[in-house]
C-alpha cells in the first residue's frame, strides 16, 4: 500500500458530532488540508472544516439574470424581425412578455446552481482514491471519516498523531489511484 | 463496500429494497398490468398517426375535448410533488423526508404524460418543434404573445427543473445504496447513477445550496406553470373561460389533484412495500390535512367562478346555467360531489388515518378533478355566441383508449421507478434523526 503516494490520512468516527469536534481540532492542529466525508450533510461540518464558497449562489444568480434577460431579447427581436401588426397592440408587449421571462429566469437559475454545484464538486468523478479504500463507504448512517490530504502542508507523522490523539475507531491509509 | 452492521434499520432497508424486493409477484401482476395498458398506448398512438385526430371526438366547436382535459389533470397532478418536496423543505417540515421521493417521481411521470398530451394532440405531432423559435426557411418566428406559446416555455422548464431536482436529491441515496450493494452488478447500477458522490463536506455544503435555491425557485415556478396553464382559458373570449379568478383556481385545484395522488400512491406503498414504520399514521395524517385545505381552496374557486358568472350575466351567466342543468351537467355535479362529498370526512383524525378511507378519498378527488377539466372545457366550448356553432362532444373509443394508454405510461414508470431506485429520500431522514 505504501509503494503509491499517500492521498490522506482517514479518521473514522462513529457521529456526526464527533467527526464534528474532531474537525474543528484537527483545523487547530493544522498539518495539511482537511475534508470529511459523512452519509448525510452535518450541520456546520463544512464551516468547521474552513469551506466557504458562493459559486453555487453566483451561478444562481446570473443565471438567473441571463435567462431573463435572453428571454426579453428573444421575444423582442422575434417581434421585431417580424412585425405581426394586429388590431393596433404594441409590439413590444412588455406584460405578455413576462410569463416566458420569468421561465427562462428559473430555468436559467436552476441549470446555474445546479450546473456550478457539479462543476465545482468535479462530478461525475467514478474513480477517486476513496473509493480504493476498502473500508470506506457510505454504507451506514454511523460511519463518518475526518480526512487529511496529502496536498500542501502535510506533514504525514504529525498528522497521524494528532488523528491518534482524537480516538477514532480506525486510522486508514489512502493511496493515490494507480 | 462493507457493511458492518447486522441489524438493519428502517431506513437501510429502503436501500436494500431493490436487491430484496417484497412482494415480487404481486409487483409482477401490476407491471404486466401496466403494460398492457402501455401497449393500449402505444396502439392508439398508432392508429391517431395514422388516421389523424378525427379519431377522437374532437370536431368544431370542441376542437379541445380529451387531450387538452387530459393535459391539464396530468400536469395538475405533477404540481404536488414539487409542491410537497420544495415548499415543505423551505418551511423546515422534517416529515416531508418520508414523502417528497415518489411524490417526485410522481411529478415527473405525471408532467411526461401531460407533455405528450399537447404534441398528440397537434395533427401533426412530428412538427412541434415549430413551437421552438428557430430561424427556419418560412422565416416566421412563434407568437409570443400567445398563452399557447407560453406553454411551450413553461412546461419545458417545468420539466426540466423537475428532473433536476429530483435527480440531485437521489444521487447519495445512490451513493448510500451503491455502498450497501452486495452484487457487484447492483454497485454498477447505483454507482453509475451517484456519479461517484462520495459525501464530501465540501460537496455536501455546494449541494445543500444547490438542493435550496431550486427549492426556493420551484414554488414559484409551479404557481406560474399552472397559472400559465388557466390562461390558455382565461385568456380567450369564451364565456366560462374569460374569468381572472382562473389562475389561482387552476393552481388550487391542481395541488388538491396532485394531494389526492400522493395519498393514493403512499397508502399503496408503505402496503406493498412494508414501510409502515417509515410512512406512518401521521404522514397519513399530515396528508389528509394537506388534502382536505386545498380541497377546501378549490371549493372556493367554485364558488367564486359562480359568483362572477352571476355578476357579468348575459352569455357568462347562461353558460354557468348550462352547466347546473345542460347536456354536461353531470360533470359539474360529478366535480362537486366527487371533489367535495367524500372530503368532509377528512375533518375527523379517524378517517384521516385510516388509510383505505384516505385512499379512497383521494381516488374520488381524483376522479372529481378529472370531471372539473372535462366540465372546462367542453361546456365552455360546445355552444358559441353563434346558434350556427352549436355541437355536442362525444368521447369517442380511442379517446377513452388514449387516456388509459397514459395511465399506464405512468404506472409503468412509477413501477419501475418502486423496483428499482429508493422510494423514500434516507439521507434525509437520517439527517433528521441525527439532529
Amino acid at each position: 500500500m505504501s509503494e503509491r503516494p499517500l492521498y490522506a490520512l482517514l479518521g473514522e468516527f462513529g457521529s456526526g458530532k464527533e467527526v464534528l469536534a474532531a474537525a474543528k481540532a484537527m483545523r487547530r492542529a493544522g498539518c495539511g488540508p482537511l475534508d470529511a466525508f459523512t452519509p448525510f450533510p452535518v450541520d456546520g461540518l463544512a464551516e468547521a472544516l474552513g469551506f466557504s464558497d458562493c459559486t453555487v449562489q453566483t451561478a444562481a444568480f446570473v443565471g438567473g439574470v441571463v435567462g431573463a434577460a435572453a428571454g426579453f431579447a428573444m421575444q423582442m427581436a422575434t417581434n421585431l424581425d417580424f412585425p405581426l401588426w394586429i388590431g393596433g397592440r404594441p409590439l413590444i408587449a412588455v406584460p405578455a412578455f413576462m410569463l416566458i421571462c420569468f421561465e427562462l429566469l428559473v430555468l436559467g437559475a436552476v441549470l446555474g446552481a445546479i450546473g456550478a454545484m457539479f462543476v465545482a464538486n468535479r462530478l461525475p468523478r467514478l474513480n477517486h482514491p476513496m473509493f480504493e479504500a476498502p473500508e470506506f463507504g457510505l454504507g451506514s448512517d454511523r460511519r463518518f471519516f475526518l480526512a487529511v490530504l496529502a496536498g500542501p502542508g502535510f506533514d504525514r507523522a504529525r498528522a497521524g498523531r494528532a488523528l491518534a490523539k482524537l480516538k477514532p475507531r480506525a486510522i486508514i491509509e489512502v493511496p493515490e489511484v494507480g | 463496500m462493507t457493511s458492518p452492521h447486522p441489524v438493519k434499520s428502517d431506513p437501510e432497508r429502503v436501500l436494500r429494497l431493490p436487491a430484496e424486493f417484497p412482494n415480487k409477484r404481486i409487483w409482477w401482476v401490476l407491471f404486466l398490468f401496466a403494460l398492457c395498458l402501455l401497449g393500449l398506448f402505444l396502439v392508439s398512438v398508432a392508429v391517431l398517426f395514422a388516421r389523424g385526430p378525427g379519431v377522437w371526438g374532437n370536431n368544431i366547436p370542441v376542437g379541445w375535448g380529451f387531450p387538452i382535459a387530459n393535459y391539464v389533470w396530468w400536469l395538475g397532478i405533477g404540481h404536488a410533488g414539487t409542491l410537497i418536496s420544495a415548499m415543505l423543505l423551505l418551511v423546515g417540515r422534517e416529515w416531508r423526508n418520508s414523502l417528497n421521493r415518489f411524490a417526485e417521481a410522481m411529478t415527473l411521470f405525471a408532467v411526461t404524460c401531460a407533455g405528450l398530451y399537447p404534441i398528440l394532440h397537434l395533427g401533426r405531432p412530428w412538427r412541434f418543434y415549430w413551437m421552438a423559435p428557430y430561424p427556419s426557411t418560412m422565416e416566421v418566428w412563434p407568437q409570443f404573445k400567445s398563452p399557447l406559446t407560453w406553454d411551450f416555455f413553461a412546461v419545458l422548464t417545468y420539466l426540466i427543473v423537475s428532473v433536476l431536482f429530483w435527480y440531485i436529491g437521489i444521487v447519495p441515496d445512490l451513493a448510500g445504496a451503491r455502498d450497501r450493494a452486495t452484487t457487484r452488478r447492483w454497485a454498477i447500477f447505483f454507482g453509475l447513477g451517484a456519479l461517484g458522490w462520495r459525501g464530501s463536506a465540501q460537496h455536501w455544503q455546494r449541494w445543500q445550496r444547490a438542493y435550496r435555491v431550486t427549492a426556493a425557485i420551484a414554488v414559484p415556478l409551479v404557481v406560474s406553470v399552472h397559472s400559465e396553464i388557466s390562461l390558455l382559458f382565461a385568456a380567450g373570449p369564451v364565456p366560462g373561460w374569460n374569468s381572472s379568478v382562473f389562475p389561482p383556481y387552476f393552481v388550487m385545484g391542481a395541488a388538491f389533484s396532485g394531494f389526492a395522488v400522493v395519498s393514493m400512491l403512499a397508502v399503496w406503498l408503505r402496503a406493498m412495500l412494508g414501510l409502515k414504520t417509515l410512512v406512518t399514521e401521521r404522514h397519513l395524517d399530515m396528508l389528509g390535512i394537506l388534502l382536505l385545505a386545498t380541497g377546501l381552496l378549490t371549493a372556493y374557486g367554485y364558488l367564486a367562478e359562480a359568483w362572477t358568472a352571476a355578476w357579468a350575466g348575459g352569455r357568462e351567466l347562461q353558460t354557468l346555467l348550462d352547466r347546473f342543468a345542460g347536456p354536461y351537467a353531470w360533470s359539474y355535479w360529478g366535480a362537486v360531489l366527487a371533489n367535495f362529498g367524500p372530503l368532509q370526512l377528512l375533518w375527523w383524525k379517524r378517517w384521516r388515518t385510516t388509510p383505505l378511507v384516505l385512499f379512497a378519498i383521494g381516488t374520488s378527488a381524483a376522479v372529481g378533478m378529472w370531471c372539473e377539466r372535462y366540465m372546462l372545457v367542453v361546456s365552455s366550448l360546445y355552444h358559441d355566441w353563434l346558434e350556427s356553432s352549436e355541437g355536442l362532444f362525444h368521447a369517442t373509443f380511442w379517446d377513452w383508449s388514449l387516456y388509459a394508454g397514459t395511465i399506464g405510461l405512468f404506472f409503468t414508470l412509477f413501477l419501475l421507478f418502486v423496483r428499482f431506485l429508493p422510494v423514500i429520500s434516507v439521507f434525509e431522514i437520517e439527517e433528521a434523526r441525527h439532529e
